[in-house]
């Protein structure tokens, strides 16, 4: 359902320009988790936040469900981010709203009937296992938390598709454990599609299905996690596992 | 002490009264005007949810002009236009007219400051939602700003209530009109130091106030 045909970006600065994103392609189906792993400046972000359409790709595709959502605008498009719920690294919740308040907030946006928002705050507190902490500002939060919070509010408008970038970052590797074990279980109960960015090879091992591997805003490897796993073809990829490897 | 009370008592009173009315009036119009501008200031910077580079530029220069009028000659300045809105150009209703014009442009700087203290991922996740400028204006912006915006109004009420004892030096009322009438036109000190400490008084008070109410309003510091 997701599929990104030759996505170029190309970053002009002061001293010459960056080439992001080399032409990127790949197909998800529905149901896939997919990791796209890569070093510090790959364009892993970048990659993402085209799909989300924060930033404007130079040239390419991004089709969902045939759509082309870079073709689109104003209420059309707005409509489409309401099929992607995103997760980021650094949480990003509202400061001055509480749990249960920032899961209500896409569904607000989207203007949907009150009784059902206060239903929907319910089922997915209780999806991420967090209810006790409804009333909570996320000032009050564990890191782990918040993100479970912020999950919740990226499933909010039952997106068909979640968009991960680096979301365990930032956690500690318990904490990891559990939020990837969420996702692995929203995919499994919901399935949710879900795309996570990264550059822990642990968080692919643990959940991804697919996997692609970035370097200079290439893929430069990508298929299917397992196969890769046991005979990685790039330098890039027996970097990364050996990287693993030797930490653990 | 009671004769001194007597004497001035009602006089001061009715200055207090006035220099409060013509504060809480321009303070609540010049953040009628000046949140619209100081959101506008915003937003259209580069990189702003509506970012429009030609306009920031013209708009902040026109905010910076404004700025760099003395009180007194845009006091002055304005007269004619104070007629026409206020019949008048004396009396402390009068002052409010310049007082708003001042205090619009200061408030629009004070509340742009503000709202760049929100999160750009914040905003980001919001737009990923779905969410429209507007929505992104009124749910994000002036929300998570909130408590920003409250210490700001503070600084915006207190620099007005400056500016109403320079408009008391022209007849508006006021307790700057009477330091000016006692203190420097008949030499009585005693009313002028007791309109000073008035005047610290509702600083104070003003301070406190706003203190309070965006400790209050503030959800990021745990309590
Ligand atoms: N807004 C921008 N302006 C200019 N260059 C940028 C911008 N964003 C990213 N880049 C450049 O594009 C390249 C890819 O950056 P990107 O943030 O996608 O990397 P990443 O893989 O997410 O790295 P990390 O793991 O450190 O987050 C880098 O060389 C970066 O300097
Ligand atoms: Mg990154």
């Amino acid at each position: 359902m997701i599929t990104v045909e030759n996505l170029k970006k190309v970053f002009s600065g002061k001293d010459g320009d960056v080439a992001a994103l080399n032409g990127i392609d790949f197909s998800l189906d529905n149901g896939d988790i997919f990791g796209i792993i890569g070093m510090s400046g790959a364009g892993k972000s970048t990659l993402l936040r085209c799909i989300t359409m924060l930033e404007k790709p130079d040239s390419g595709r991004i089709l969902i469900d045939g759509t082309d959502i870079l073709s689109l605008k104003g209420e059309a498009l707005r409509k489409a981010r309401r099929q992607m719920g995103v997760v980021f690294q650094g949480y990003n919740l509202l400061m001055q709203r509480t749990a249960a308040q920032n899961v209500a907030f896409p569904l607000e946006l989207a203007k949907t009937p009150k009784k059902e928002i206060e239903k929907r705050i319910k089922e997915l507190l209780a999806l991420v296992k967090i209810e006790d902490k409804a009333d909570f500002y996320p000032s009050q939060l564990s890191g782990g938390q918040k993100q479970r919070v912020a999950i919740a509010r990226a499933l909010a408008t039952s997106p068909e598709a979640l968009l991960c970038d680096e979301p365990t970052s930032a956690l500690d590797s318990l904490t990891t454990k559990q939020v990837l074990g969420l996702l692995e279980e929203i995919n499994k109960s919901l399935k949710t599609t879900i795309i996570i960015i990264t550059h822990e090879i642990g968080v692919v091992r643990s959940i991804c299905n697919k996997m692609a591997v970035i370097d200079g805003g290439r893929f430069v490897e990508q298929g299917s996690a397992e196969e890769i796993f046991a005979d990685p073809k790039s330098e890039i990829t027996r970097l990364l596992l050996g990287i693993s490897e030797a930490a653990e | 002490m009671t004769e001194f009370l007597a004497k001035y008592g009602p006089l001061l009173a009715q200055g207090t009264l006035d220099t409060l009315y013509m504060t809480v009036v321009s303070t609540f119009f010049s953040y009628l005007f000046g949140v619209p501008a100081g959101v506008a200031l915003s937003v259209t910077k580069k990189g702003g949810i509506a970012q429009s580079p030609r306009f920031n530029a013209v708009f902040g220069w026109a905010v910076n002009v404004a700025r760099s009028i003395p009180f007194i000659i845009l006091m002055i300045f304005v007269i004619p236009f104070t007629r026409l809105i206020a019949g008048t150009s004396i009396g402390a209703t009068a002052a409010n007219v310049p007082l708003i014009i001042a205090a619009t442009p200061f408030v629009a700087r004070v509340v742009e400051q503000s709202i760049e203290e929100v999160d750009r991922g914040v905003i980001e996740a919001a737009r990923c939602m779905g969410a429209t400028d507007f929505q992104i204006i009124t749910k994000v912006l002036l929300v998570e700003s909130a408590p920003g915006l409250l210490r700001g109004l503070s600084i915006s009420a207190i620099t007005i209530l400056g500016y109403t004892a320079i408009t008391g030096a022209v007849g508006a009322g006021g307790l700057g009109n009477l330091a000016f009438r006692f203190g420097y036109q008949r030499y009585q000190d005693d009313v002028m130091y007791t309109t000073v400490i008035l005047l610290i008084v509702l600083v104070c008070l003003i301070q406190w106030l706003s203190n309070w109410a965006a400790a209050k309003a503030d959800k990021k510091i745990i309590k």
